[in-house]
């Protein structure tokens, strides 16, 4: 490979798109492709304590090793180029461009969407910072008082190491996938919280409150720990497309629900046509413990996501409620998995997926019941909605239940909006497009309700949107 | 311009099958006609094609609703410009709730930019749901979702109402009605009778027309309306069953 950074950005994944270009120079980035010297440079530019900088290079072993997963997965998998990817840029060395260089149908969208105005700089790339310390200074406050611990991964393991040591990396170790292994070599940005006993924070925490350059990275690494009877929301994301110029994003997320806690983690992601969202995201879930995981992925070229929940503790409930839409020339595999692994356990599973033209779901789901236990309950539903005959749509659930002492229930549909079902609605009015939106809005209808009002509100204009070019 | 819905001499195949073979048929403003005949006869396929169901090929002849020419309109326009349909079988849409589902059609008749407003919509759905006796329930139900055939049938005739058409085209409508929702119903068309206003009924049995006084009634058969005169038609049909058409038209 060429060395030098103008050939490279030549050549890049993203300028095959043809969509921006970024003539800066980066004088504070770690360069491209991924070498100990590039793990050096992270951990360099983060002043990180030497256990942190053993466990990236380990992990960049381990990632070195580890083959592609493409004999299960997508082949797309190999249109991956580690060697054209930039790993780290340093804070506030991110591309930018100007207001005038982002396209009309961008704009147009965020328009549609009614983004504030200053979010839309921030997510076309045009500020690398998103101002939002006067919204997020009253919740720090109370965070505070409270002793809930609300950092970035970095500061995470540099000031309270004693606190998130202890987890970190063993709910989903290194080597769990490729991916993962990945992340934890080059990991930054993301979310470290920490919910001391009884706490029960009210507002849930957004992502959003602390975007900056590092937040919405590429390599994000989230670790959250709610500690006996306490309770969070957790939100990142946003509706709103991310113009990304990054090809690959592969985040980490573990979770930590200590005995009687409860964590609820909910994701918006609207990632656009050029990108790999290759996602791990876990939870360990204590005694009498609840983790729900709210999911909804839309665009990306692919993307690959089971957030699961590992049921250690008697009476723990995990939950995966997610909804996936691909749109022409988008992959969405995604799905669950619930390892049950004490008694009187309690999953539940539902997942829509919409199709759309040559737009491909996938659903993956796995349930793990083993013999010993007793009392273990699980529920997948399955369902998939067709918009039209050459979208297509894979289910693949493995439910291994061991033992006979166990309740589950498994419900998959694929379905079709039918044109009778068009024809009633314009009919009354409505155009194709406009029937064919209210139609999706409708089959997700129930899980759409399980978001935050102002995300179900987005959602519903989001698909409306994703619906106008796909009749006609 | 003449204020009526106009067919004329239309010819309408299904697959090469020929199912309307030239009908002529003229229903001006203020008056209900009824459209009787056997099953088969070509009574839905006439009021889906006026609908615009693309299933149906239109092969000959014309439509006008006001001087202005449907068949070159699309199935959601027709809508709006003033064209109803309370249809036989009505579809269920999973999902979406019947509130919301009046809303957006009504939303689809405004200027863009225009919203509706929502208290004044509520009031008029609920005065409308308590002339047809349905339950506020109904409102945040799926439209026609587990409804039972009376339901439906209530539900499109409170669908009528709230998009206050210029023309309604009434297919079955009484067909998997009990007597009381019979009468229920039959008071919700002739709440909408008006001088601004024409109806097409359409039916097997004589029955619904006890309620549902029409102006003038017809008889279709195979495709072809074979007859047609004022409501004592619809009682001799009654009286002398369809073979008496056949007959006659044998003759
Ligand atoms: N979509 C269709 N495809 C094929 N044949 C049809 C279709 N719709 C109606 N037909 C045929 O056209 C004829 C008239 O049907 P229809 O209009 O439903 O009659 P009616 O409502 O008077 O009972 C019947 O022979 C029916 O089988
Ligand atoms: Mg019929």
């Amino acid at each position: 490979m060429p060395h030098d950074n103008a050939t490279l950005e030549a050549v890049s994944i993203d300028q095959a798109e043809g969509n921006f270009s970024f003539p800066e120079a980066y004088d504070y980035d770690a360069g491209y492709g991924l070498t100990e010297q590039v793990i050096d440079y992270i951990s360099d530019a983060k002043q990180e304590a030497d256990w942190v900088r053993d466990f990236r290079k380990r992990a960049l072993k381990v990632f070195l090793d580890k083959p592609m997963p493409t004999h299960w997965a997508s082949k797309d998998l190999e249109n991956i180029h580690f060697d054209n990817i930039r790993y780290y840029l340093a804070k506030g060395q991110r591309p930018t461009r100007s207001w005038d260089e982002v396209p009309d149908d961008v704009k147009q969208t965020f328009e549609r969407l009614g983004i504030p105005e200053k979010e839309r700089k921030y997510l076309a790339g045009v500020e690398a910072q998103f101002d939002s310390e006067a919204a997020y200074s009253n919740v720090k406050e109370e965070l505070e008082k409270q002793g809930v611990i609300f950092v970035n991964s970095t500061e995470g393991l540099r000031e309270h190491p004693e606190i998130f040591r202890k987890w970190f990396g063993k709910v989903i170790p290194t080597g769990d996938n490729k991916f993962s292994a990945l992340n934890s070599a080059v990991f930054s940005g993301g979310s470290f919280i920490y919910v001391p006993p009884g706490v029960k924070v009210a507002h849930p925490l957004q992502a959003y409150f602390r975007i900056n350059a590092e937040n919405f990275g590429q390599f994000e690494r989230t670790l959250i720990i709610v500690d006996e009877g306490a309770e969070v929301t957790y939100m990142e994301g946003c509706t709103a497309p991310k113009f990304e110029t990054a090809t690959l994003h592969s985040a980490v997320v573990e979770l930590v629900a200590m005995k009687d806690a409860k964590i609820q983690y909910i994701t918006v992601q609207n990632w656009s046509n050029n990108v790999f969202n290759l996602v791990t995201k876990r939870g360990l879930a204590h005694e009498n413990a609840e983790i729900r995981w709210i999911d909804c992925n839309i665009g990306s070229r692919l993307t690959m996501k089971y957030p699961g929940v590992i049921m250690k503790g008697r009476k723990a409930r995990g939950e995966v409620i997610s909804i996936a839409l691909a749109n022409d020339g988008q992959h969405q595999d995604t799905g669950a998995k619930m390892i049950h692994a004490a008694d009187e356990t309690t999953s539940n599973v539902v997942s829509k997926s919409i199709s759309v033209g040559t737009g491909r779901s996938t659903y993956r789901g796995q349930v793990h019941i083993p013999k010993h236990l007793k009392g273990c309950k699980n529920n997948t539903e399955c369902d998939a909605l067709l918009i039209n005959t050459s979208s297509r749509t894979d289910t693949y659930p493995a439910i291994t239940v061991r033992g006979n002492q166990h309740a589950t229930q498994h419900e998959a549909s694929v379905s079709q909006v039918s044109e009778d079902q068009i024809f009633y609605m314009q009919q009354r009015g409505l155009s194709e497009a406009e029937a064919m939106s209210l139609s999706v809005n409708g089959f997700v209808n129930d899980l759409v309700r399980e978001f935050p009002m102002e995300y179900s509100v987005e959602l519903k204009r989001l698909i409306d949107l994703e619906m106008e070019g796909s009749v006609g | 311009m003449n204020a009526s819905l106009s067919i004329n001499d239309l010819h309408v195949s299904v697959d090469g099958t020929e199912i309307i073979k030239g009908l002529t048929l003229e229903i001006p403003k203020g008056e209900v006609h009824a459209i009787m005949g056997p099953n088969g006869s070509g009574k839905s396929t006439l009021a889906k094609v006026l609908a615009g169901h693309e299933d149906y090929e239109v092969t000959g002849g014309s439509v006008t609703m006001d001087g202005q020419d449907v068949l070159g309109m699309e199935i959601d326009e027709r809508s709006r410009a003033g064209l109803f349909l309370a249809f036989q079988y009505p579809h269920e849409i999973p999902g979406v709730s019947n509130a919301n589902f009046l809303r957006a059609a009504l939303q689809a008749r405004l200027p863009k930019g225009e919203e509706i407003d929502a208290v004044a919509f509520y009031k008029e759905m609920y005065a409308r749901m308590d002339e047809l006796e349905m339950d506020r329930k109904f409102t945040g139900r799926s439209v026609n979702e587990g409804f039972s055939g009376g339901e439906k049938k209530r539900n499109e005739i409170l669908q009528m109402m709230m998009l206050e058409p210029s023309f309604a085209i009434l297919d079955e409508t009484d067909s998997g009605l009990d007597i009381d929702a019979l009468r229920i119903v039959a008071q919700g068309v002739n709440s909408m009778r008006s001088p601004a206003r024409g109806f097409l009924v359409i039916t097997h049995y004589q029955r619904l027309l006890d309620y549902i006084v029409p102006d003038h009634v017809h008889v279709m058969f195979d495709g072809r309306i074979v007859r047609s005169g004022d409501k004592s038609l619809a009682l001799e049909l009654e009286e002398k069953g369809y073979d008496w058409v056949k007959e006659e038209l044998a003759a």
